[in-house]
């Protein structure tokens, strides 16, 4: 019996699925403390990144995008979960995230505290795919840094 | 059908070590010829020929190896320049790859050529390496770049070409095969729109040379690029064909070892073609495999090939014509179309139909394939894409369209459709 699609069950996990078919966080915002546009070269994903700051907290997020579903519902789960973070909790947590993606053991606190996110460690399989899931993290720090030098 | 001597695939598969892999625990299909074709045995082993036998620098030495090596380099010279009808081997200069032809031509020839105000026609589909050259171009000169767009049915619009090209035109370059759509253009008629008013026509062959009879002089081409990777040939080589009393005035444009004639402290003066254009040790194993890869290609022959491809062409255009919510782009019919199919669905992504195929060993190519500008303009951000080869049958079109099937309702059951 050869093998078929089942094994791509672990890469699209339904929470994954979910955000993919409902994004979070999508209204765009009308006064953003910065904004910013990503785009993988090697495949052409794209995800538009607006946050709002209150002081230090990142108050406000919007993410919008074009691409495949993991970039895509990488978008709306980050959003998720740095929404109400100051930028120092929002860099550790993509410290936390690229971590994941590299294959390091998760403890359970970083489990705990990469909540739904952790439903993209089935990514981990398919090497190829892991830019895909990164590419919302790396505009939300070049975000976070626009927004510190606009201050 | 074609009449002629149909190719004998399963032959051919066999000098394919690669084509018995196993990925994800299915053979290997392999469908992303137009990014990079398979190497059969013959190409492998005249590799390890060279290296093994008689590695040694060419054109400067006088013992034996360094004799064997310089007669089998420009040997393979010789066999390309037959393959695409080259007036002479001196037309002939070895490259990289198809991008290094044509940036050699926008900087060397371009830099002598192309002045403020003039104009540079390009087109539609073309991918990024016959873009970007002629922006940079056009930008450092001062000149305007000028693109003839596509038809609804995935042609050029030539229309709009003689009215684009003008006095001012000083180059056309046009693909002669979209590595996206899989149309041939009419490169003759570009060439006799571009030499009526005085300017000279570029051929980007990368997606042709390698799956049709190409005759530069017939074409009436001034330059034509092309890569051996895609024709059975080794990475890391490439071709520019350059009309001989064009190249011969054409200032060089990388210097060093093997492209002077003699050097002083003070100053420099240049060998002939095609060494002008061929400065430090060139890529002489990979040039020598290439010429393997042409006698390939030419024991086959050329006409049977292209016959072969539009047969296999045919039948997935066919069974594509069969398929709810996958879309085409390019041609739907198979004349003046070569072995490219591709397509986007109405709600999944290229990636995720790739990363399915894959997992049933299936090789295809997603994402802007280097076209940015032509995936855009069809209101999508990525496309996937079937090209085949000679080595590829109508049984593996079916293993590809069951793939699909499968991978659509994969994710119709996901939810994603």
């Amino acid at each position: 019996m050869q093998k078929g699609l089942g094994d791509l069950d672990e890469l699209y996990q339904e929470v994954l699925l979910d955000h993919y078919r409902n994004p979070r966080n999508t209204g765009r915002l009308d006064d953003p403390a910065s904004e910013v546009d990503a785009v993988n070269p090697f495949c052409g994903d794209e995800i538009h990144m607006q946050l709002g700051m209150d002081g230090d907290t990142l108050s406000r997020i919007s993410v919008t995008g074009q691409g495949c579903s993991i970039s895509q519902a990488a978008g709306s789960l980050l959003s998720e979960l740095v929404e109400g973070k100051t930028s120092e909790e929002a860099r550790e947590l993509r410290e936390l995230f690229r971590g994941m993606m590299m294959g390091e053991e998760l403890s359970d606190d970083v489990a705990d505290r990469l909540d739904d996110n952790l439903a993209l460690q089935g990514v981990r399989r398919f090497p190829v795919r892991i830019k895909c899931a990164l590419l919302s993290w790396s505009a939300l720090i070049d975000a976070l840094d626009k927004a510190a030098t606009a201050e | 059908m074609t009449p002629g001597a149909p190719l004998d695939v399963q032959r051919i598969r066999a000098d394919f070590p690669i084509l018995t892999r196993q990925v994800n625990g299915h053979t290997l299909t392999y469908l992303d010829n137009a990014a990079t074709s398979q190497k059969p045995r013959q190409v492998i082993e005249s590799l390890v020929d060279y290296y093994e036998r008689y590695n040694s620098n060419v054109h400067r030495g006088v013992h034996t190896l360094s004799i064997e090596a310089t007669e089998a380099y420009e040997e393979a010279r010789g066999k390309v320049q037959r393959f695409i009808n080259a007036p002479s081997p001196e037309s002939v200069i070895w490259t990289r790859n198809t991008s290094e032809s044509l940036n050699l031509v926008a900087y060397s020839w371009g830099e002598a050529n192309v002045g403020a105000g003039d104009e540079i026609v390009t087109t539609a589909m073309e991918h990024h390496s016959d873009i970007v050259p002629w922006q940079q171009l056009a930008m450092r000169e001062g000149a305007t770049l000028k693109i003839i767009p596509e038809t609804e049915t995935g042609r050029l619009d030539m229309e709009q070409a003689a009215s684009l090209i003008t006095e001012r035109t000083k180059i056309v370059a046009a693909t002669h095969m979209s590595n996206v759509l899989g149309t041939v253009n009419d490169i003759k008629a570009l060439a006799d729109a571009a030499h009526k008013v005085g300017a000279v026509m570029l051929v980007d062959g990368a997606q042709s040379v390698p799956h049709m009879p190409v005759d530069v002089q017939a074409l009436d081409c001034d330059f034509m690029a092309f890569s051996a990777h895609k024709m059975l040939g080794p990475t890391g080589i490439g071709v520019l064909y350059g009309r001989p009393e064009i190249l011969e005035v054409m200032p060089p444009w990388m210097f060093g070892g093997d492209m002077i004639l003699e050097v002083s402290y003070e100053d420099a003066s240049w060998n002939d073609l095609p060494y002008r254009f061929e400065a430090g040790t060139p890529n002489i194993a990979d040039a020598i495999a290439t010429g393997v890869a042409v006698d390939y290609l030419s024991a086959l022959g050329m006409d049977n090939v292209w016959a072969h491809e539009q047969q296999v062409t045919a039948y997935a255009l066919g069974k594509f014509a069969g398929l709810d919510g996958f879309n085409l782009l390019g041609p739907r019919e198979v004349e003046d179309k070569g072995a490219v199919i591709s397509f986007s669905h109405d709600s999944v992504h290229s990636h995720d139909l790739g990363t399915a195929l894959d997992q049933l060993g299936i090789a295809i190519r997603t994402g802007h394939h280097c076209a940015m500008p032509l995936i855009r303009s069809h209101g999508i951000v990525s496309a996937a894409r079937a090209s085949f080869y000679i080595y590829n049958t109508e049984a593996e079109v079916d293993i590809l369209v069951d793939g699909l099937i499968e991978a659509e309702s994969y994710f119709s059951k996901a939810g994603i459709l």
